[in-house]
């Protein structure tokens, strides 16, 4: 069983159609890469997968379950549960410091642990940051917060919206090898990017313009990496 | 955790804090200071109105039913009386202590220099001792303070404690102007056949009718109409409550309240009830309320309260929108951490209650600081135009309590709403 499928998917604002007929298909532990220029719909289905909005019309299908019609209250218990979300701006809180900061999607999963927030800060090399505050960390080092936090829940699927975006080459290649560990577990990652080099390292490259799936691509340099 | 991010808010959004607070401060001063005086301003307006005379008048019983039936005061013909030694009764009765001054009076008109005159004999500064069943009963009473409004014009108020006082007299102004009368003057006036000389020792100026008449010793009266140890009326100022329903029952007929409604108003210090004890005591007499001045307590106590609660729910409203703009404000600056919030999978709820946490705590000190201000405003107030201090009340905190909660829940309505409407696919992708 697919672990996401996106049946024939539309999101219309008023004349525009963000997403028109999309259809894809992610399967479990898969790592995909959704590329294309601004305004071609990659936020728009990042949402619709992130449960965080519903499609004009069309199914989504998380772990064999049509979601497309849930309430909002569902749609939150679920992305909760079972997403893991990386922006590009890491919206970290910046009264709280690295290890508080994972410390929150804990504590709106289940219950805070500030030992396993130290751990999943330790994944990302930074342990030694926990107690400090995001305007005391690097681009990349908030970003690799936003990365602890994203996977402190162990959750099933990582979407991550351009999280090389504002990150140097150094930085983007210690992300890119982050997302590899999850990986490697079994957890799908969804990653939308218009920067080639991240997309390359993906195992599928899903491109998008004008709201349709102008193509979707085996990568076949991954086995290569 | 939970407080962790409260503390924050409070770290990084402190002078937006304070601004609630400070709005919360304001309301809950206003709404401290108006509901203590509300609740106090009872007993002070009444004191205050004491200043303006008697309240309650007690004659003899064949007198007042004289005055129902004809609708006139009993004149010298037949006049009746009430014996001298029972005017110590009033101290005796349960709301002795409301009753703040009393006086008797013995009425005549006299003949001076041809034109005829009321003369009134009263205490003026009088001290009196009662001896009842062994308890010695003393108070210090007289018209000095039942018309302290007199503007004494010339010479000085009659001291009864003064030597050759007994035919010592006051004369009104008009009357005085008349007869070319001075402190210092001695009149001959004459009723009856019998006529007696007083020694003027002041020209008062009342504003009303008695500045054409006579003022002197309830002695002096008594000789000139016979009835030594004996008086007409006794005039009572007394501090009362509002009258209420149960006050108005009463006053129809106190036999037909119930045994609970009977023991509530005797001990509640309604004019009636004061009226009732003081004819248990003097079972001679009549005693009955002054209507003009009751009810004129009664308005002037309803529309200071209406003002009161106005100026309470004005400065409620004020406070409610000063929240609401400060607190969407400040939801609308966060939306971002909120939306993040939502986005790490905080549910609606758990934000609202995130939010109105920081605001009730928020809320809670600005009201803290607003009751003590309010304290402070009512205590000038109560200074200012009661000369008195306001009693602070349990009820009006509780009242202050619950008002502040109702504003602040109230003035969060806008931001809740924003903040439900809050998408973090909105906020933190940035739309389409």
């Amino acid at each position: 069983m697919s672990l996401l499928e996106l049946k024939d998917v539309s999101k219309i604002y008023g004349d525009l159609h963000a997403l028109d007929h999309v259809s894809l298909t992610v399967e479990q532990g898969e790592w995909i890469a959704i590329m294309g220029p601004s305004g071609s719909g990659k936020s728009t289905m990042m949402n619709i997968i992130g449960c965080m909005d519903k499609p004009t019309t069309g199914q989504v299908i998380f772990d064999g379950r049509d979601i497309s019609k849930d309430s909002n209250r569902k749609l939150t218990e679920y992305h909760r549960d079972k997403i893991g979300l990386v922006f590009q701006q890491f919206h970290l809180i910046n009264y709280l410091n690295a290890v508080e900061n994972v410390m929150v999607a804990q504590y709106y999963h289940s219950m805070p642990d500030e030992k396993e927030a130290l751990e999943a800060l330790e994944r990302v090399g930074l342990k030694d940051r926990a107690k400090h505050l995001p305007s005391q960390l690097s681009g990349g080092e908030q970003q690799r917060v936003c990365i602890a936090r994203a996977l402190i829940n162990s959750p099933e699927l990582i979407l991550a919206d351009e999280p090389t975006g504002n990150l140097d080459e150094a930085n983007e290649n210690t992300v890119l090898d982050i997302f590899r560990q999850p990986h490697k577990e079994g957890t799908s990652l969804i990653v939308v990017t218009h920067d080639p080099e991240v997309g390359e390292v993906a195992q599928r490259i899903v491109r998008l313009e004008h709201g349709k799936i102008l193509y979707d691509k085996k990568n076949e340099q991954f086995a290569e990496q | 955790m939970f407080f962790r991010m409260v503390r924050g808010t409070f770290k990084r959004q402190w002078k937006k804090m304070l601004m609630i607070a400070l709005t919360v401060a304001l309301g809950a001063s206003i709404a401290t200071a108006m509901l203590n005086v509300m609740l106090d301003v009872g007993d002070k307006i009444n004191e205050e109105l004491k200043t303006y005379g008697s309240n309650i008048t007690v004659v003899p019983q064949s007198e007042a039913v004289i005055s129902s039936l004809y609708d006139v005061e009993g004149g010298d013909a037949q006049a009746e009386y009430l014996p001298e030694e029972k005017i110590g009764e009033l101290l005796t009765i349960f709301w002795a202590n409301n009753i703040t001054d009393f006086s008797p009076e013995t009425d005549v008109t006299v003949t001076l220099n041809g034109e005829e005159v009321r003369l009134v004999g009263t205490w003026f500064n009088h001290h009196l001792e009662f001896v009842k069943k062994g308890t010695t009963y003393q108070r210090d009473t007289g018209i000095i303070n039942l018309r302290s409004w007199w503007d004494v014009e010339q010479g000085e108020w009659l001291n009864e404690q003064a030597s050759q006082a007994e035919n010592a007299a006051m004369v009104g102004a008009a009357l005085a102007k008349r007869q070319n009368i001075s402190a210092g003057d001695t009149l001959t006036v004459s009723a009856g056949g019998k006529s007696e000389t007083l020694n003027v020792v002041g020209v008062y100026e009342s504003g009303d009718d008695e500045d054409n008449g006579i003022y002197t010793t309830l002695p002096a009266a008594q000789r000139l109409t016979g009835s030594e140890g004996l008086f007409k009326k006794i005039e009572v100022s007394a501090i009362t409550s509002p009258e209420d329903e149960l006050a108005v029952k009463a006053a129809r007929n106190p036999s037909l309240l119930s045994g609970d409604e009977y023991d509530l108003w005797y001990c509640t210090a309604y004019v009636s009830s004061i009226c009732f004890q003081i004819q248990e005591a003097i079972p001679e007499a009549s005693a009955t309320a002054v209507r003009q001045i009751a009810d004129s307590e009664g308005k002037i106590l309803e529309k200071t309260e209406l003002l009161m609660s106005l100026i309470t729910l004005l400065s409620l409203l004020g406070a409610t929108l000063g929240i609401s703009n400060l607190v969407t404000s400040g939801v609308m600056e966060r939306s971002q951490e909120l939306a993040l919030l939502k986005a790490v999978g905080a549910k609606n709820g758990q934000v609202t209650v995130l939010v109105l946490t920081e605001i009730m705590l928020t809320s809670i000190f600005g009201a803290a600081v607003g009751y003590f201000m309010g304290y402070a405003f009512a205590q000038i107030i109560g200074q200012t135009v009661f000369a008195a201090s306001i009693e602070m009340s349990g009820m009006a905190a509780f009242l202050v309590a619950v008002l502040i909660i109702a504003v602040t829940l109230v003035g969060s309505i806008p931001a809740i709403r924003t903040l439900l409407r809050l998408r973090p696919s909105e906020v933190l992708h940035g739309g389409h």
